[in-house]
Formats: structure tokens, C-alpha cells, sequence
């Protein structure tokens, strides 16, 4: 089953001319066939494209080209400009919008030989933490049909946990904690957000959904770099990632913030993240405690800067220039019929409550409020890696709750974010990796690692070293 | 946790929103609870404290300025919902 392989894996085939590309997607796209109708993590995807993307890749191997990605199948949220194929947020606004250019990640994709394919579900906008907010369905948990697969990338992580291709673009960890992948968020500023649709300016980051940590360094270096497109793009060198995979941890000092171990922290989950701990110690690392004092304070923060920043970034959509369009006696009748026809609940719910902390008379009190908690959160991770290499939590409280469950609470929602939220806040890198599993149901739970500015090496060496230790990667959904 | 009170009709005409009646009043509970809860920030003393705009503030990043290729005229106007001779086509908006 060559959809069920690694990139590494495929690579090694490939080159080896055991199999063809063509097999390659074929097995992805039967896959598809197979099981999409049971977790719709695809919105929809060309196979007659991705199929000629794979001849295309089969003549450069023959040719002898070599290249990372070459004839490998790579599925992609539906947030990323690909050109010539649909893009809606997962949302009614933009109808029938084509793309017509390519994202930088996704010209980066295409120059290392990938076969680019599909568009993954998502919450609106990025705007949730189930996939239970988009406008084409719910995505389902690979695990468990009845549960939800995280959010916002839900389509991203299901559909690598599910096989349905070798690996996935999209943006944050907890849905990879939830379906049982790897997810890694690089530092801001280390990939090029050109073409990637704006949420969330300041916060948004895309990332790889891998099978195992290997794969995330190959995507990651790949991905990585300053774009001239993106004026928040840090020209800072990219290194061989995949060089830092030694194995060999001995020594690096690890954190354990003691304000993760929260109230609603899942004893389960508690319970393989200790034993992980007490894994990574036994391959030599040094664990230490520390303290993130405002970790508290993380969720609030960010929905006044998350909501505030797409509030802005979502006046775009006013059925101008792109999208379906609501007429009305006058342009603003037109936009507001517009936009309240074409966007869902909890983008209206995020709109009004960032509009609202931006208005005039709230907006210090609300907004550069939460600016400045934000440095405060960001100086305690600054102080805490001064001590430690890396800091080592629960990617998730919980594992994978039901469909349905929270989506009437918006507020007991978002507290299903809090262990990955002051990441984003802080800029910092982090990853989520398979560390066990709950007994009945049988649910992934996902270890997070949190990194310096630019430290992906360290944390991917680290989780690489966990990795080869454990088997817990290798499980697979019954699917 | 304290619940704040929000304006939803006025803040949904700053943001262009229309809401049905139904909408508005839902809304108008859920976000009170989340202000509520976000009120939870004012236990903090943040004087002093300079504010985060961007985690990597990097400022004056510019390009040379001169002439390149960018997308062309039918390529911009294809996902247009209304356009004609080369233009969007927008309500009047001056009398």
C-alpha cells in the first residue's frame, strides 16, 4: 500500500525505480475512493490533474533528475493559493474563486517535484478548533467517526492519518494530536505567508502534517526561507534539517511548565505524557521545571488579537472584486448583505467581537491590553529557554472530543487550544507528536515540544530521538 | 464570570455585517460571556510593559522600486462577480 508509506520511504522506492509516481498518487487517490465518503477530509480534488503531475514526475525520474519531493503526493488546506484550482477558506463567500497564482510554499512544493493535489477541509478561515465551522462539513476523527478531528487544519491532519496521502500542508498542531501525526508551527517569519489567505496576520504560520518527524524536516526545509513577497519572512539561513536527526539527546535540558498541569487536564493524557517525559529522560535528556506564570492569561489574549487582526483582514470580502455577491440599493447595503450572507457563524461571532475591541473607546483597553499581556507571555518563554533547550507539554487537555459537543460553547471551544495558543502568541516553533493512546476509545494523544525562535533543529532532533524509541507513530486507524 | 454588556447592532454596521434579529441576539449572549471571560486580563498590571505587535518585528523592509511583471488584466478580473470593458462593475456611489 504505497499511500500508507512515508516520504522518505516513497523517495527511497522511487528512486530505486520499485514503483512508479503514477502508483504512487493512484494508491492515494484509491484511498480517497475508499474512505473520504466516511471523514470528508477533502473538499474536493482533480485525480486527472494529480495524475498528470505523476507522469510528469515518472519522465523526470527516468530522466535521472533528483529531487526532495519528487513524485510524492502532497495534499494541501484549503487556505493556500494553488493556481488554477478552487480556494475558499471553507467558506460560501468566495464561491467560485480559482487562484490565479501559486502560493510561495506551493511554488517551493512544485520546484521540489511534488505532486500538489486537492484542498483540504478546515474551519472557516481558520476560525476553529473542531472543522466543525466549514461551509462544506464536518471533518471526521480517522480514530473515531463520532469525534471531531481538531481545527483548524482537521481535513490537513485527518487526511494523513487516514493515508489518504504521504503528507499535508496546513497550520497548527492540536489537530495533529488529535488524529496521530506529526504537525509542526515553524517560528513566524520562516515561511513565506505570500498567498496563504490572512486570518490572523501576526499569529498565521503554515506547516507540514507528516507521518513521522523525518518527513516534517525534509517539508520543513524545503518550505523555509525569506521571500521577498512577504515582508515578515526573516531572512535567516536555513540549515539541513534533516542532519540534526542524530538520535542523540543526551544532555539537552527540557522543561516542564508546571501551569500545564491544569484542572482539565485528561489523567489518560496525563498519564503518556509522564511516561514520555520519563522516556526522554531515560535517552539522556535533562528535565527540569519551570514556570510560564501568564499562561493563564494566553487564551484571552489571543482572541482579542486573533479576532481584532480578522476583523481587518476579512473587510476584503465585500463581493467587489472576488466572490458571490448580494446586491443592494447602495455599496453599503451591498457589502453588508454580502458578507452576511457568505460567512458562518463563528466568522460573524470573531468579526463583530474583533470590531468591537478595535472600536474607538475600547480599543486600549481591550486591544493594546492584549498587546502587552502578549510580551509578557513571550518574555516568559524567552527567560524560560535561557534554562532549557526545549519545554515539553500536552499538546492537547483532552483527547478527541464528539462532534457536536462544545460547538454551542464558543468559550469551552477555544479552551481546547490552551496548551498550543501562547505558542503562536510567543512566535515561537513547536511540535505535536504521537506519545500513546486512550483505551476505550482507542484515541491518539500528542506530546507538544516548544522551541526558541528558530530552534527547529533542536526540536526535531529531539522528537526524532523520542520517536525511534517508540512505536506509536506507526499505529493506524481501522479505518 | 461577569457578563459585558455589547452593542451587536452598531458594531455589526462598523463591520458591514447584516445579522438577522435571531443572530443579533445570540451573539449578543455568546459575546458577553466572552468579554466576561476575557475581562479576566485587568488583574494584570501591564504599565511599563511596551506592547507585541509582531513576534519578529523587522521594520523597513523594502524592495527596489521599478517596473515587473504582475498578474494581467483578464487574470485579475476572472473571479470578478461583475466586471465589463476591462473594469469591476460596482454600485453607483457618486451622484
Amino acid at each position: 500500500m504505497l499511500n500508507q508509506l512515508t516520504i522518505s520511504e516513497l523517495t527511497a522506492k522511487l528512486t530505486k525505480r520499485e514503483v512508479s509516481a503514477r502508483e504512487a498518487t493512484q494508491s492515494c487517490l484509491d484511498q480517497i475512493a475508499r474512505v473520504d465518503g466516511k471523514i470528508h477530509a477533502f473538499i474536493s480534488h482533480d485525480a486527472g490533474d494529480a495524475l498528470a503531475q505523476a507522469d510528469a514526475a515518472d519522465k523526470s525520474i527516468s530522466s535521472g533528475v533528483i529531487k526532495p519531493l519528487l513524485g510524492v503526493p502532497i495534499a494541501i488546506k484549503d487556505v493556500l493559493a494553488v493556481k488554477n484550482q478552487p480556494l475558499n477558506c471553507a467558506s460560501k463567500i468566495l464561491g467560485n474563486y480559482i487562484s490565479p497564482y501559486d502560493a510561495t510554499v506551493i511554488e517551493k512544493l512544485k520546484a521540489a517535484g511534488a505532486i500538489v493535489f486537492g484542498r483540504l477541509n478546515m474551519d472557516e478561515f481558520a476560525m476553529g478548533s473542531s472543522t466543525e465551522n466549514s461551509a462544506f462539513g464536518l471533518t471526521r476523527n480517522p480514530w473515531d467517526i463520532t469525534r471531531i478531528p481538531g481545527g483548524s487544519s482537521g481535513g490537513s491532519a485527518a487526511a494523513v492519518a487516514a493515508d489518504e496521502c504521504l503528507a499535508s500542508l496546513g497550520s497548527d498542531r492540536q489537530p495533529a494530536a488529535l488524529c496521530g501525526c506529526v504537525g509542526l508551527k515553524p517560528t513566524y517569519g520562516r515561511i513565506s505567508r505570500y498567498g496563504l489567505v490572512a486570518f490572523a496576520s501576526s499569529l498565521d504560520q503554515i506547516g507540514p502534517f507528516t507521518k513521522d518527524v523525518r518527513d516534517a524536516a525534509t517539508l520543513l526545509g524545503v518550505m523555509s526561507g525569506v521571500d521577498p513577497r512577504d515582508s515578515t519572512s526573516v531572512p535567516e539561513p536555513v540549515p539541513n534539517y534533516a542532519a540534526s536527526l542524530t538520535g542523540d539527546i543526551r544532555g539537552m535540558k527540557l522543561g516542564l511548565p508546571k501551569e500545564y498541569m491544569i484542572g482539565g487536564l485528561d489523567p489518560e493524557v496525563k498519564a503518556a505524557v509522564d511516561a514520555a517525559v520519563k522516556q526522554l529522560e531515560k535517552l539522556g535528556a535533562e528535565i527540569v521545571e519551570i514556570s510560564l506564570p501568564h499562561t493563564d492569561y494566553a487564551v484571552a489574549t489571543y482572541y482579542i488579537i486573533a479576532t481584532a487582526e480578522a476583523s481587518a483582514n476579512l473587510a476584503r470580502f465585500d463581493g467587489i472584486r472576488y466572490g458571490a455577491r448580494v446586491d443592494g440599493n447602495d455599496p453599503i447595503e451591498l457589502y453588508a448583505r454580502t458578507r452576511g450572507a457568505g460567512f458562518g457563524a463563528e466568522v460573524k461571532r470573531r468579526i463583530i467581537l474583533g470590531t468591537y475591541v478595535l472600536s474607538s473607546g475600547y480599543h486600549d483597553a481591550y486591544y493594546l491590553h492584549a498587546q502587552k499581556v502578549r510580551t509578557l507571555i513571550r518574555n516568559d518563554f524567552l527567560k524560560a529557554f535561557e534554562k532549557v533547550d526545549a519545554i515539553v507539554t500536552p499538546t492537547t487537555p483532552t483527547a478527541a472530543f464528539k462532534a457536536g459537543e462544545k460547538s454551542g460553547d464558543p468559550l469551552q471551544m477555544y479552551l481546547s487550544d490552551i496548551f498550543t495558543i501562547s505558542c503562536n502568541l510567543a512566535g515561537i516553533c513547536g511540535v505535536s507528536i504521537p506519545c500513546g493512546f486512550t483505551k476505550s476509545p482507542k484515541l491518539p494523544i500528542g506530546l507538544q515540544l516548544l522551541g526558541k525562535p528558530f530552534g527547529e533543529e533542536s526540536l526535531l532532533k529531539i522528537a526524532h530521538a523520542y520517536e525511534q524509541a517508540t512505536a506509536w507513530h506507526k499505529e493506524k486507524a481501522g479505518l | 464570570m461577569a457578563s459585558v454588556e455589547i452593542d451587536v447592532k452598531y458594531v455589526a454596521h462598523l463591520a458591514r455585517l447584516a445579522l438577522t434579529p435571531e443572530e443579533e441576539k445570540s451573539l449578543g449572549a455568546q459575546l458577553g460571556s466572552i468579554l466576561g471571560y476575557i475581562e479576566k486580563l485587568r488583574e494584570l498590571d501591564v504599565s511599563g510593559v511596551e506592547p507585541t505587535a509582531h513576534a519578529v518585528p523587522m521594520v523597513n523592509v523594502t524592495r527596489a522600486d521599478e517596473i515587473r511583471p504582475s498578474l494581467s488584466q483578464e487574470a485579475a478580473l476572472r473571479n470578478a462577480p461583475q466586471k465589463g470593458g476591462g473594469l469591476f462593475i460596482v454600485p453607483k456611489i457618486v451622484e
